[in-house]
């Protein structure tokens, strides 16, 4: 008997009960078709992910105040360490950093904006006149903060896209009107374009830009005990790719200066570019995939331990029939191939179906969330129907060779 | 003598050449099996020669170890002790995969309860030996056309099991016996499930190939109706033979031998 007679009496045995061979599949399909939604979706917010970073442009650097990694700062023993105003114009000066083009400091909040009756709570960013050079395009509507404003701490405010669109009427003229932040009167004097989301995830449309001196002193107020502005980051886009290291250095040589960190003694920031960040984000898409993974897998098991138990069933049910296969002449790998093919085809089948299902779960998604496409890869396809055929060879083989070792004159009698 | 005498019989059929040597040959088979501590003597040395051609129905009442002779002959089982010749060849220790060779080419079977697969058609049944066999889908198919004639069948070949009358599913059993052109069919009261007038067609049937085709026939049977259409009736009895006697009903053909190559010419009643 060749392979293909073997298959297509397994194919015959499993349509005679069409409604158990899908249900036993169901288990299959569900395990597979979460392993191919989870790998697609999870490729496809990598991928986001890659595409939001690099949009803002591979040769930007993030210094952020302490250590990002390493124990709680009272443990090191001194202060947390804090970067200012002063640290950002300093980097801004090219003699001392020269590889830097533009650094925008940033500090960060969460604000009320109100205006009649409408209101919202929204984040804030407090930035000077170069946060546009480094991070955005220009203002769809009027200006951006300029440099004045932050000389002065003008109370005038910049709105992303969608809190214009809760505050005006679409047709409103926003310019030179005048919203409440935390109850303070701040002159609207821009209008950000779309932008979507912006640097890790935060949604740059549903936020105001502000004056940093402005946000600092009237929305926040913090400042050091000399009175310079404590910023949150410090964004500094270098020259070019190939002088990140060089700049990186730069910047830090010129801090640790600034801060008075001796020889031996530890920064008290970090200096982060594209590539940390993606890495950290991969690390962590990582671990979460391995998660769902795992879930998936188990799904996986229970599945195959579905199959094992309707080929038992089955084996019982057909003894007679494996009875007389026996006595016209079937050896014992036949009935153990026919048995075995019946598992694998099941669980290939299954295996088959859930990836169309879990790609379709996939495209849908795709359809359903913007600015997001899922990644259906051929690797995971692949992987999905060799391990959905290694499932069902496995929990096929008990059931199997129970029936291979069948003795034909008590099969024949069996009722 | 006696020998070529058998062989001018044995020449009706297809096989000319080794018409004289026995199909079946056992000398002292045994079998014994446990039930818990119980020892079974199902079989306590049976000697018994069938000879090519011949038409045998072995009888006895329950228990009496007929079905366990069957099982052995029919190389579904190996006996414990004693020695048995299938067409020459000792099978009694052979393994379980020479031993589905052994059926897939030399012996075909006739069960009560016809065995076939449901839901499967009649055609697809009969081909089913010769999967096994290993014999491409085109001379299968010629091949089942061929015995499904055979056996007056050939218009309900697309018929599954469940569409057929019980004597013609007993002949698509017959015909799935046949395909494999075995020297040797064993039929295990084959007309038990059927009512007297298909009865009489099958046992016609298996006359019928028999005499034209030479093909060696044994029966296990109650019934005194099917052993009336054989040559010779084997009685067994506790495990043994208790008589072995030429059927003077089935006149119609030659005489034949009386059984074990042994004491000639009729074995005395044992023990």
């Amino acid at each position: 008997m060749n392979f293909y007679e073997a298959v297509r009496v397994a194919m015959l045995a499993l349509a005679a009960n069409k409604l158990r061979s899908g249900l036993t599949m169901l288990g299959i399909i569900i395990g597979v078709g979460a392993v191919i939604a989870l790998l697609s979706i999870g490729r496809g917010v990598e991928r986001f992910f890659v595409e939001q970073f690099t949009s803002l442009g591979t040769n930007l650097l993030y210094i952020f105040p302490g250590q990002l990694s390493g124990g709680p700062p009272q443990e090191r023993g001194r202060d947390v360490g804090v970067l200012t105003l002063s640290d950002s114009y300093a980097i801004a000066n090219p003699l001392r950093v020269p590889d830097v083009l533009a650094v925008a400091p940033e500090v960060t909040g969460r604000v009320v904006v109100a205006r009649g009756s409408s209101d919202m709570e929204v984040s804030v960013s407090g930035v000077t006149a170069s946060y546009q050079d480094a991070l955005l395009g220009d203002a769809a509507i009027g200006a951006f903060v300029g440099e004045t404003d932050v000389q002065e701490r003008g109370r005038v405010v910049v709105l992303g896209s969608d809190v214009f669109g809760s505050l005006f009427e679409p047709n409103e003229d926003p310019l030179d009107q005048t919203i409440r932040v935390n109850n303070i009167l701040f002159r609207v004097i821009g209008v950000m374009e779309e932008r979507g989301a912006g640097i890790g995830g935060a949604n740059l449309d549903e936020t105001v830009f502000v004056p940093l001196t402005t946000a600092s002193d009237r929305l926040f107020r913090r400042r050091t005990v000399s009175g310079d502005y404590i910023v949150n980051v410090i964004y500094a886009t270098v020259s070019s790719e190939d002088r990140m290291e060089a700049a990186q250095e730069q910047i830090a040589e010129l801090l640790r200066e600034r801060h008075n960190i001796g020889f031996q003694g530890e920064d008290d920031f970090s200096i982060i570019n594209q590539s940390d960040l993606l890495s950290i984000f991969g690390d962590i898409l990582s671990l979460f995939t391995l998660f769902l993974s795992a879930i998936a897998f188990i799904s996986l098991v229970v599945g195959g331990i579905g199959i094992m138990n309707i080929m038992l069933v089955s084996v019982t049910e057909r003894t007679r029939e494996i009875g007389l296969r026996k006595a016209v002449g079937a050896k014992r790998r036949n009935v153990l191939g026919q048995f075995l093919i019946e598992a694998v085809t099941l669980a290939l089948i299954g295996g088959i179906l859930g990836i169309i299902l879990g790609g379709g779960g996939a495209l849908a998604a795709t359809s359903f969330i913007d600015n997001f496409s899922a990644v259906v890869g051929i690797d995971a396809i692949v992987i999905a129907v060799l391990f959905s055929m290694a499932v069902g060879l496995f929990f096929g083989i008990y059931p199997a060779y129970r029936a291979s070792r069948l003795n034909p004159i008590d099969a024949l009698r069996y009722e | 003598m006696l020998n070529r005498f058998l062989g001018g019989n044995g020449a009706n059929g297809s096989e000319p050449p080794a018409a004289d040597s026995p199909v079946i040959e056992t000398i002292g088979l045994t079998k014994t099996y446990t039930m818990g501590d119980v020892e079974v003597h199902a079989l306590q040395g049976v000697d018994m020669t069938v000879r090519i051609g011949e038409m045998v129905a072995i009888m006895g009442p329950s228990g009496s170890g007929k079905s366990t002779l069957m099982n052995i002959i029919g190389c579904l089982d190996v006996p414990s002790s004693g020695l048995y010749r299938l067409d020459g060849t000792d099978v009694s220790m052979l393994d379980d995969n020479a031993l589905a060779e052994i059926r897939s080419l030399k012996v075909g079977y006739v069960f009560q309860n016809f065995n076939l697969l449901p839901r499967t058609t009649a055609q697809a049944n009969v081909e089913l030996p010769l999967l096994y066999a290993g014999i491409g889908g085109r001379e299968r198919r010629r091949r089942a056309d061929d015995v499904l004639r055979t056996v007056r069948l050939d218009h309900r070949s697309d018929h599954k099991p469940n569409e057929l009358s019980g004597g013609q599913q007993q002949r698509v059993a017959i015909a799935r016996a046949l395909i494999n052109r075995p020297q040797l069919i064993l039929a295990d009261e084959p007309t038990g499930n059927l009512d007297t007038r298909n009865s009489v067609g099958i046992m016609e049937l298996f006359k019928q190939l028999n005499e034209e085709r030479g093909i060696t026939i044994v029966f296990v049977t109650h019934n005194p109706e099917v052993a009336a259409y054989c040559d010779r009736v084997v009685r067994v009895r506790d495990g043994l033979i208790e008589s072995d006697e030429r059927n003077p009903s089935a006149g119609s053909k030659a005489p034949q031998s009386q059984a074990a190559p042994g004491p000639p010419p009729s074995q005395p009643p044992s023990r």
